[in-house]
């Protein structure tokens, strides 16, 4: 029984400092961008040449 | 042309094509590149730049994306970001490798936007990250200083159209916004020890007493008593701390019955839990603290994209080119100093009085005056600050510091001093104070009454009272229902600075407007001709001539013809103040002027402005500028004159008041030719006679007036533009539905009368328990969430259904 209580209190506190975490990292401080981030996909490469599309033109 | 517009299929070309970077019509030209049609050359550049670098997925994300690129930015206009001192204030952070810097960039509108600018790595290796925060139209921009310059970066931004805004409001020391973050740990915490104590509470709740013995009940007290520690002195300190200030400047708020409540709630149960008589209320505790901050957490979400503290710091620019031992150089505005030499170009504003020394000056002081056309300046006259020069370069010597400067000197009046707390006292203070003075005689008879029949009750019943009537409903109901209203109003685009301003737009009982950029539209300065309707080939003439000035009255003409084949035009004279005169296929026109064309005029013609045409020395009409009033105008005046009384204030002169008199009705409610100044006094004067004053205003030569009336609504074409310091921004669009927000905000308030008087109910409920001594701790704990969360429901359905009926 003691143990039980113990472990549910270990547990809850784990999840509490795990949301100090995502607030001190910064997760809270914008909830709109990363909605709108995810949806973006990497276009299909045309020229397989990796390194060229990383420089730009001249 | 041909393969372009067999490609383009069933796309109609050249009557209605739309640029594809832009999405505006192509008036003027149509430039074609892969297969794409475009309205201007810069609008094509940046489709050029992205697809060489392969980011046309831009396009792909929404349709017209783009931001109309017609007037790029001069590259000069930067020179100033070079300045070590400047980019010391500018960026985060720096050392050798990386430096960060964070933008504001009002034109970022969609989610091809975010994409693009998060994809500018592409566009220059050496910036190693760029991140979007959308709702505060931030960018944040990692780079390496060796390789590339901070001018270089935002050149390159402005160039595809994302201009970061950069003001002098940036050079000084940003306020930290700990703030958000600080609530968001003091939720969290209170919520993590509100849900574990109301699961340990659970065997006391129901009685289990039996099951769990003496021992466990002992012991999940003192869990308690641990995990209501940091809730009572983290979460809930902001309360005692407020609490406090009242105490100290006397002044009653709803803070001291919380906090009392609190503190005696946290107290009471201590004691009983070590003095081993009961498990005590830290459920109600955790509850109550917690509530109250979720409540707080609502009613802290503001529009953060809009400041609504501008001043004229924001609208100048950060530095100026000054020209000394012939040689220009860039210094920041704050540092000019009398005697300098400044050079200004087109376009770029004049930050300081001065005097003209060379060139000609044609100042546009639209938003200091609210007067649209552009004033000639001759050599030696004072150009004040403020005005915008519309031409070639002028040079100019200044003749009085920044801060002291003709219109900077509007801010040191004392409406910029005033506090900000509001004269109106707050439904809610006003009831907090009776309740308080209310429920500490309450408490305070019923433990003298115990104290007579049964002292060892008398604590008892005391520290019962202030834990139950603890006013959390009450001090719920007023931040949900301003916080909805005012989500409701931000999505009608009416953004309105604080959660209270709802509540003191109920209260006011005059309205005044400004006249040009408010009721009247300054974009949609209509034109028209009059005269015999002009031929396709005179039309393609006027526009001819017309597209080589750059005088404004030129360039509107120019658009209202929207001609794209321009002829060529020779011995072109441009008479400043009067008109043009040109060859155009052999033909003589003149286009100008009632003088310029050899027209008598009569005599009540001067009050709008014509400009005539004449080719070979035959009259075909003229062109006449008209102030196009902002739809719905006489509607809104209609609906809102029975409960308001109208005044209007302009700085221009009396030409329109024969048309805005039926309006208005009462003539000596008009008043024409106000300098700012007198905007200001005009208001306070107002107020001296007990009236709660609306002013309505865009430009900077309204913010004296926007900020000493009660209420200040500035109106804005686009919200990502300039508008002065306010207490509403509210896009000009949505002009038409101003009473309806007003009516909306005086319903919200009568919401929120009714939502007190239900938590009173729920207070005088739990006090009927509390003054016979016989509170338990489960009443309390089912009392206090119910009655919160009743008051929350019962504003927020509440005010959206009346929204909804008032026709938002």
């Amino acid at each position: 029984m003691f143990i039980l209580i113990g472990c549910s209190l270990l547990l809850a506190i784990g999840f509490l400092s795990a949301f100090i975490w995502s607030v001190k990292s910064g997760q809270m401080d914008d909830d709109y961008t990363p909605s709108v981030r995810i949806l973006f996909d990497d276009p299909p490469q045309q020229d397989k040449t990796p390194d060229n599309t990383s420089l730009p033109k001249t | 042309m041909t393969i372009y517009e067999s490609n383009m299929g069933n796309r109609q070309l050249l009557d209605t094509a739309t640029c594809f970077h832009c999405g505006e019509t192509c008036k003027e030209e149509i430039l074609p590149f892969d297969n794409h049609p475009f309205c201007c050359k810069g609008c094509l550049t940046v489709y050029q730049l992205l697809s060489n670098n392969n980011l046309c997925g831009y396009y792909d994300l929404e349709n017209t994306p783009g931001i109309q690129q017609r007037n790029p930015v001069l590259a000069s206009a930067y020179t100033y970001l070079d300045d070590e001192k400047i980019m010391q204030q500018l960026l985060t952070y720096k050392d050798e490798n990386i430096a960060k810097v964070i933008f504001f960039i009002p034109t970022m509108h969609c989610s091809s936007c975010i994409w693009l600018l998060e994809h500018f790595y592409k566009l220059d290796p050496s910036i190693t990250n760029a991140r979007v925060q959308f709702m505060k139209k931030e960018l944040h921009i990692s780079y390496n200083p060796k390789e590339t310059s901070l001018r270089k970066i935002v050149t390159l931004l402005s160039s595809l159209g994302y201009e970061p805004a950069i003001s002098l409001n940036d050079l000084e020391k940003r306020t930290q916004k700990d703030d958000h973050r600080k609530l968001s740990y003091q939720i969290g915490v209170a919520g993590f020890c509100f849900g574990n104590i109301m699961l340990i509470s659970f065997p006391e709740y129901f009685g289990l007493d039996s099951f769990t013995q003496g021992s466990f009940s002992k012991l999940f007290g003192y869990i308690n008593l641990v995990l209501s520690l940091p809730v009572f002195l983290f979460s809930a300190q902001d309360y005692f701390i407020a609490a406090w200030k009242g105490i100290r400047s006397k002044f009653i708020s709803i803070d001291i019955p919380l906090a009392l409540g609190i503190f005696v709630m946290f107290a009471r149960s201590t004691y009983e839990v070590v003095s081993g008589h009961g498990i005590g209320w830290f459920d109600t505790h955790a509850g109550l603290v917690f509530f109250l901050l979720i409540g707080k957490w609502f009613q802290q979400k503001t529009f953060n994209t809009l400041s609504f503290e501008r001043d004229y710091k924001s609208y100048f620019p950060i530095a100026v080119t000054v020209l000394r031992d012939n040689t220009e150089t860039t210094l920041p505005v704050t540092s000019l100093s009398i005697g300098d030499r400044i050079l200004i170009r087109n376009n770029e504003l004049i930050p300081a009085d001065a005097i003209l020394l060379n060139g000609d000056a044609h100042i546009d002081f639209s938003f200091v005056t609210g007067e649209s056309d552009p004033i000639r300046k001759v050599l030696g006259e004072i150009i004040y600050a403020g005005g915008r020069q519309i031409g070639h370069t002028i040079e100019l010597e200044v003749c009085k510091k920044v801060s002291q400067s003709y219109l900077t000197q509007l801010w040191n009046n004392d409406a910029f001093a005033k506090d900000q707390r509001s004269s109106i006292e707050s439904f809610q203070q006003l009831v907090s104070r009776y309740f308080t003075i209310a429920l500490l005689t309450t408490a305070f008879v019923s433990a003298g009454w115990w104290l007579l029949m049964d002292p060892s009750l008398a604590l008892n019943a005391f520290t019962a009272v202030l834990i139950i009537a603890c006013p959390c409903a009450l001090a719920l109901s007023s931040p949900f229902a301003l916080g909805t209203a005012m989500r409701i109003l931000g999505k009608h685009q009416f953004y309105i600075k604080s959660p209270q301003v709802v509540e003191q737009l109920a209260h006011m009982d005059a309205v005044v407007f400004d006249k040009t950029g408010t009721l009247t539209q300054p974009s949609a300065a209509a034109i028209h001709f009059q005269g015999k309707e002009l031929t396709s080939s005179e039309k393609q003439i006027i526009a001819s001539v017309v597209s080589q000035s750059i005088h404004p009255l030129s360039q509107k003409i120019k658009s209202f013809l929207a001609q794209r084949n321009l002829l060529p035009v020779s011995t072109l004279k441009e008479i400043t103040g009067k008109g043009l005169s040109a060859l155009v296929n052999d033909q003589h026109i003149i286009i100008g002027s009632a003088a310029m064309a050899n027209i008598v005029q009569q005599a009540n013609d001067n009050l709008t402005t014509k400009v005539y045409v004449t080719i070979d020395g035959k009259v075909l009409g003229y062109f006449q500028v008209d102030h196009s009033y902002r739809d719905g105008l006489e509607n809104v005046i209609e609906t809102l004159r029975p409960c308001y009384d109208l005044y209007l204030l302009s700085g221009d002169n009396e030409k329109e008041k024969t048309t805005l008199l039926p309006y208005f009705k009462n003539a000596s409610h008009m008043h024409f030719k106000q300098l700012p100044a007198d905007k200001l006094s005009f208001i306070q004067q107002l107020q001296s006679n007990n009236k709660k004053v609306i002013m309505i205003g865009d430009g900077l030569n309204d913010a004296g007036a926007l900020k000493a009336a009660n209420m200040g609504i500035s109106i804005t074409e686009s919200t990502s533009h300039f508008s002065p310091a306010s207490d509403v921004i509210m896009s000009a669009s949505m002009f038409e539905k101003l009473p309806a927000y007003l009516a909306f905000s005086k319903n919200t308030l009568k919401v929120i009368h009714a939502s007190f008087i239900i938590s009173l109910i729920y207070n005088i409920v739990g006090l009927s328990f509390a003054i016979q001594g016989t509170l338990s701790p489960l009443i309390a704990a089912v009392l206090m969430p119910l009655s919160s969360v009743t008051v929350i429901a019962f504003t927020t359905i509440s005010t959206t259904f009346i929204s909804k009926k008032g026709g938002l």
